[in-house]
Formats: structure tokens, sequence, C-alpha cells
């Protein structure tokens, strides 16, 4: 974003945005055919959006229909250009901004849990210690041998954060992490 | 293909059914060029009567040509083209036509299905180089997915927005077997369902905004064009019943008459005095159908600072994207105006226009300061000038109007007064060089007995000149004519206001002669260099029954004005008198600079 950077007075009229900016969780519903993933992320690249997370799988089977579940950083006006752009795809059934439907419904925010894979190696003090956490995280144990852990953790992002981090100085190798899914809570749907 | 399909119970191989298809939806041309993976294409257009093919010299002349044939009827224009370079080739005029919300469809041929990936001939990942500058595109795996793949590629580019659309078919599916379905029995796939009826409730409220207006304006565009003609007709009503002084954007010219008497001519960055001021100091706006480009607004923070905003657009991404706006109203541009309309007659006190007397004095004000005035010559011809007298010369003609891009594109939407829509092609979004004179061929295709001509600059024109040898293969007697200055006459003057007249590579030093140029395309040459010999050099160019290439010596160094200059708000024009060579080099701070 270069161009905010630059003074106005140009004949690209460029402004700084004012705004504050936002995280937001969106929920796109897309029929599952060729290339409808490709069209929603060239969207966010070629209009210059951020994605923070991206999750995208089948739902309704007999339907086609998957959702995509993107989290996405920008000035509400950003944020609105967004929804607007993505109903515009014609294989997006609909779009949900869900942190503004959260609010709407009375809460303060979707609920959003992600799942992480994260392979540790070591021994002695440092594996009895890293099995020790992993289950103050509820994190279970999916693969191991004498000299390592696969840990499956679920659990919001800041959740899943916390304890990579902790994990490092016990002989954290790699973390393989899901992005997130995303509901809002009550009985309606999207 | 005639009988075949009764035979075999509705079968059809792939290249049938495109041409099947195509007829089903109203196809009647094609602009395209054959090769390899669209053989089988070619074979069945070989072996039919219903759909005239045009042979283009450039893919990219195919899509200006149907783009301008669109324009021009209403209806889609349609390009086939080959796989590889035949589909990038089509990537110019695709994102135009996405840009100015052209009906484009294009067809394109594929390296059979089991080869795409292995880097085959001729093979390029055309869906994925096309999927941002198309409204929608298709890869048609499955021959029997075919013939409803392009009945849903017709309803998409034309419906809504209007815009480009590609349907890529691997050859193989050229080949193979399969069902036929015709458009009635196909249904529409997924949620697309463009809403076409305006809100009530805030139409009325905007119907009621506008009453209480005391310095209104309408600002209408290309959508008012694309809804089709009852929209211009029912804008020409309201501005009627109104009052309301209208401008427009550069796509939008000829929805309103320009010799209506409400009329401001166009605005923006080369609009008139009266049009950008009424813009700036009014009080409600009614946007039709334009999208508040950055060529119309100038600086942001500065447009139209103390108005309320009305936005009617049938594309709800248009709306707030660039300016918020007080009354957004999401439908076709032709429904709204209809409730408009008829909600305006049934409330009372409308006949009365004496609350809007001080602002149109302001306005005649406005207009007094004459800001299209240049200063004539009797020795060259002003560029102005020519086409004030090519105006003068085919305004009584049945005549369309496609133009290059740069300075004669302004010149020519400031002078050439439009009476209708549908009779103004120009490229307005991408500004593409080259666009004008295939897209006058397209044109011309559909109008055959009209007189369509290209406004075109020297150096735009070079850009597609290939396309003067199709024109003269169908006899379409387009007419070129060439403003020409030797220069890139619109970076000349940005460099001339930008960067210190230091005109780097905007100067053409070897220009050919158009007149040799055109004997040897087998088309008509015509020279002007005196202002004198102008009137009967054009009616030399309306009465010769061929394409021609009108070489039109105008003033090398003339600029086009008035102009909004860089980091400017609409009431900080350039004008003509004022544009001295001081006025010109104060006008943008160095700042302005940085960004252009």
């Amino acid at each position: 974003m270069n161009a905010q950077l630059q003074p106005t007075g140009s004949a690209y009229f460029i402004e700084k945005e004012r705004q504050a900016v936002e995280n937001h969780t969106l929920s796109v519903l897309v029929s599952n055919e060729p290339g409808v993933l490709a069209r929603v992320i060239g969207l966010f690249s070629g209009r210059g959006y951020n994605i923070e997370s991206l999750t995208v799988s089948e739902t309704e089977h007999e339907a086609h229909l998957s959702r995509i579940t993107i989290v996405t950083r920008g000035t509400p006006h950003v944020l609105e250009q967004i929804k607007a752009q993505l109903e515009r795809i014609v294989p997006v059934h609909r779009v949900v901004d869900l942190t503004v439907r959260a609010v709407e419904l009375g809460s303060d925010r979707p609920v959003e849990r992600e799942l992480a894979l994260i392979k540790v190696a070591g021994s002695g003090e440092a594996r009895v210690e890293a099995l020790r956490l992993a289950e103050a995280f509820r994190a279970k144990v999916i693969d191991a041998t004498v000299g390592h852990f696969i840990f499956e953790i679920t659990g919001k992002p800041s959740k899943i954060d916390q304890f990579i981090a902790i994990m490092k100085p016990m002989g954290l190798i790699e973390v393989c992490r899901t992005g997130i899914a995303a509901l809002n809570r009550g009985p309606q749907g999207m | 293909m005639t009988g075949k399909d009764t035979q075999n119970d509705g079968k059809m191989t792939g290249a049938e059914i495109v041409l099947r298809a195509l007829k089903d939806n109203g196809v009647e041309h094609v602009f395209g060029y054959p090769g390899g993976a669209v053989l089988p294409i070619y074979d069945e257009i070989f072996q039919q009567d219903d759909i005239q093919h045009i042979l283009v010299r450039h893919e990219q002349g195919a899509g200006h040509a149907a783009e301008g044939y669109a324009r021009a009827t209403g209806k889609p224009g349609v390009m086939l083209v080959t796989s590889g370079p035949g589909a990038t080739n089509a990537v110019t005029p695709l994102q135009d036509a996405l840009m100015d919300s052209i009906p484009l469809v294009c067809l394109s041929g594929q390296v059979p299905t089991t080869l795409i990936g292995s880097d085959a001939f001729q093979e390029c990942d055309t869906v994925g180089i096309t999927r941002p500058c198309t409204k929608h595109n298709w890869l048609v795996k499955d021959v029997n997915d075919l013939a409803a793949t392009i009945h849903e590629a017709f309803r998409i580019a034309t419906t809504g927005r209007p815009g480009p659309v590609v349907v890529d078919i691997p050859k193989d599916v050229q080949f193979a077997t399969g069902t036929y379905v015709p458009p009635a029995a196909t249904q529409p796939k997924g949620n697309y369902k463009p809403k076409m009826q305006g809100d009530l409730d805030r139409i009325r409220a905007a119907v009621e905004l506008m009453a209480s207006a005391r310095r209104p304006i309408i600002y209408s565009g290309g959508g008012v064009v694309n809804s089709g003609p009852e929209a211009s007709q029912l804008l020409r009503e309201l501005v009627e019943l109104t009052g309301f002084p209208i401008t427009s954007t550069l796509m939008g010219l000829g929805s309103y008459p320009a010799s209506g008497k409400n009329w401001l001519g166009m605005l923006g960055m080369h609009g008139t005095y009266e049009a950008n001021m009424a813009m700036h100091d009014c009080d409600v706006m009614v946007c039709i159908g334009a999208r508040f480009d950055d060529r119309i607004t100038g600086r942001l923070n500065a447009f139209s600072p103390n108005s309320k905003k009305i936005h009617i657009d049938i594309d709800p991404s248009s709306i707030n994207k660039n300016v918020r706006v007080d009354i957004p109203i999401l439908g076709d541009v032709g429904r709204v105006l209809e409730d408009m309309v008829r909600l305006w007659r049934a409330s009372a006190n409308k006949t009365d226009k004496s609350h809007l007397k001080d602002w149109w004095e302001d306005i005649t004000r406005w207009r007094a300061r004459n800001s299209l005035a240049y200063r004539p010559n009797d020795d060259v011809i002003m560029p102005q000038y020519a086409i004030q007298r090519l105006y003068e010369k085919t305004k009584h003609l049945d005549t369309y109007i496609t133009t290059e891009v740069g300075q004669h594109q302004m010149w020519a939407a400031q002078f050439y007064g439009f009476e209708k829509p549908n009779r103004w092609m120009t490229s307005g979004g991408l500004g593409t060089m080259g666009y004008g004179l295939p897209a006058a061929l397209g044109a011309q295709i559909a109008h055959p007995e009209s007189l369509v001509i290209d406004i075109a600059g020297d150096a735009s024109v070079q850009m597609t000149m290939q396309e003067m040898s199709c024109a003269v293969q169908y006899n379409a007697p387009i007419k070129i004519f060439i403003l020409n200055n030797q220069y890139m006459g619109m970076v000349r003057q940005w460099q001339q206001l930008l960067h210190g007249n230091r005109l780097s590579n905007s100067y053409t030093e070897a220009m050919p002669d158009f007149v040799l140029m055109a004997q040897a395309f087998g088309a008509h040459g015509i020279r002007c260099e005196k202002p004198g010999d102008l009137d009967d050099a054009i009616q030399e160019m309306i009465d010769v029954k061929k394409p021609v290439l009108f070489d039109c010596r105008v003033a090398n160094l003339a600029n086009c004005f008035p102009m909004i200059p860089s980091g400017k708000a609409h009431n900080e024009m350039l004008l003509p008198d004022e544009a001295t060579d001081e006025a010109v080099a104060n006008a943008i701070d160095a700042k302005g600079r940085q960004l252009v």
C-alpha cells in the first residue's frame, strides 16, 4: 500500500484512509465447481484486499455447495466493497459478514475455531514437560515415538498461538493449521 | 448441420451445437479468426448460411468490432478465436468490455482435454487468463454441457450489468457427439439473479429529495444506454418534468440530446465549465447509471461537497465504491426511471419551476465563459474546427461515431453533438488506443447503409490499422477521420503540464503516408491541410462508397481544454482563455507530478 503514503495531488486522487482497520470473518457460500476458489482469491489479490485466513470445503454434497470462510482485514468501507464484489461473482450464492451479523444477533463475535497439528521432538525433561502442557491445553497425542509427539489441538486461534509459542523451547519441529472455521451463535443459519 | 439432428435423435457434434446455439441466441454475425483448435467450428461455419463470419486480421480487432457491433445494436457481440495466441489477443477487448459494460461473448478453441496442462502447441490457460477480465467464463469439458453453457453465457453477458464472457471449447469436445438443448429448455444454474426493480420506498424518498432541491443536477452515464432506448426516453421525460440541468459521462453521451435545452455538455476532466461547476455547487445530485469514475470526480474530498446524492445502478458494488451516497437505488435504470417519472407525475406542485430560477442563472453565467472556445486559424486546421465541420456535414445523416483514445476522443465528445443513444462508441474505462477502427467496422456490419465514422488520432489508428483490409473485404465503407498532429497528443499534453515539456517518445518521426496506405489496402485516401478545403474533403469522404482513410492535418501543438488539472477540484478548472503558458506551468504543483 505504498500509494497511501504519497501526498494527495495527482491525476489519481489518492487520499489517506481515515477509518480504522478491522478484522472480519466472512462466510461465502459457493457452487462447488472448478475454479470457484480461484475466482474468490483472485478477487482478493486483484483488488488488493487482505486474506488473514482461508478455509474451504464442500459442505452440502447434494446441492454442490462449498463454504469458504475468509478472515480479512480492512476499513468498514473496504469490507463493504469486498462483500459487494464477492456477490458479483456468478457462482457465489451468498456472502455473510459473520462479524457484523454477530453484533446484530447480540453477541460479541462469531464462534471461531481452528485445528492445528504440531510436531514436537525431544527427550528427557523437555519431552515430559511437552506432554504435561499438552494435557493442560487439552491437546491430543495422535502420533508418537520415543523421540517425538504429534499433538492435535482445537480452539480459538489465540489459544493455538499460545500453545505453539510454549512448544517452541520444547523442540517444536513443524506446525500445520487449518485456518478458521466459523459460525454465528443461535438457532438461525447464515 | 441442417437435418442431421433430426436423423440422430437430437445428437450433433460439438461444432454443430456451437452453430445451432449461436443461431438460437439470435446471432447473425461473428467476428473471428481461425486456427488449429477451432477448425471443426470453422468447418461448420463453411456449411451454413445463417450466420455470417467476418474475418478480421487480428483477434483484438475481432473483439473491438464485436464491441462496436454490440454498442450500435444493443445486441451481444460475438467473437470466435483459436487457442493460445488467439485467446491472449482477445484479452484487451475483454477487459475493455468489462470496464465499459458491453455484452461480448467470446468463444475460444482449446487444445483437446487430454492435452490440457501438457504445454501443448498453442495451449494457454484461457480460463485462468481471462478470469479477471470477464464477468464469467467456462471451460466446457463435456459436449453434453456445451449447449447449456453457451445459452448461459449469452444470458450472463446480456443481463444485469452487461459484460464479457468466455466459453473455452477443447477441440475434442468440438468433434464429440452430444445432445443439443434449446435455450428455453435450459435451466439457469446457480444463484445469478440481477435485481431489476428498484425499491419503491427509496425511489419515493429520492423523488421527495429532488422536489425539495434548489440546485439540482442529473448526472447520467453509460448505464442509461445499456438499459435500452426506453431508458433514454424516460430520462428525457424526467428532465422535461423536473426542469433539472443534465450532464453526462463520456459513456452516456446521446441518452439526452445535445440539442436539448437542459444539456450542460459532458462533465469530468475535459468536461465543460458549466457541467463541472454545477456538479460542484449542486445541492442534490441524481446519478443515473454512472459510477463516479476518477475522471469524473476529480479530487474525491473536494467532489460536490454540499450535495445529497441519489445513485441508481444495477451493480451493488458500484454503490458507495468511490463516493458515499445518501439514497442508493439498486435496479435497472429503465425500470427505476419508470417508477421515478410516475411518482414525480403523481406528486403535486411540480409544474412550477420558479424555485430553480436562481440556479439556472448561475448556470447561464458559467456557460457564458464558453469553456470550449479555441482560437480559430485561417492557415492550419484546428482539430476542434475539424470536428465541428464534420458534425455540421454529417448531423442530418444516419451517423455512428467511434473514436480511438486521446485528445481527438475528448474533442469528439466536446464538439460532436449526439442526439440519440447507441450512436457513440468509445473506449471509456480502459482507454484502449486502437479501439475505434475495428469498432467502426463492427457498427458498419450491423448497419450497412449508415455512415460510420471513426474519429481517430494518428497514433491510435496505427494500432489496429490492419482491419482496413477487413473493411475492404466486406465492403464496409467505414470512414477513418484522422486528426493527424504527428504526436500522441494527450501524452504530449501531460508531458507539457507535468514533466517540464520534455516530450519523451510522444512524437512520431516516421509517419506513414495515410493516402498511400489507403491505396495499398484498396481503400480511398484523402488528405486535407487547409481549413478552406475541409468541407469539400469531408463531402468527398461521405460520398465515396468505400472505406476511407482521411488524413486531416491539424495544428500540431493544440491542447485539449478545459481540463481539471492534477490534484484539483471541479471548481479549479483550467480554461482555454486562462491557459496561457504561465497558467499551464503553475497549474500543477510539484506534488501533483508524483503519481500521474
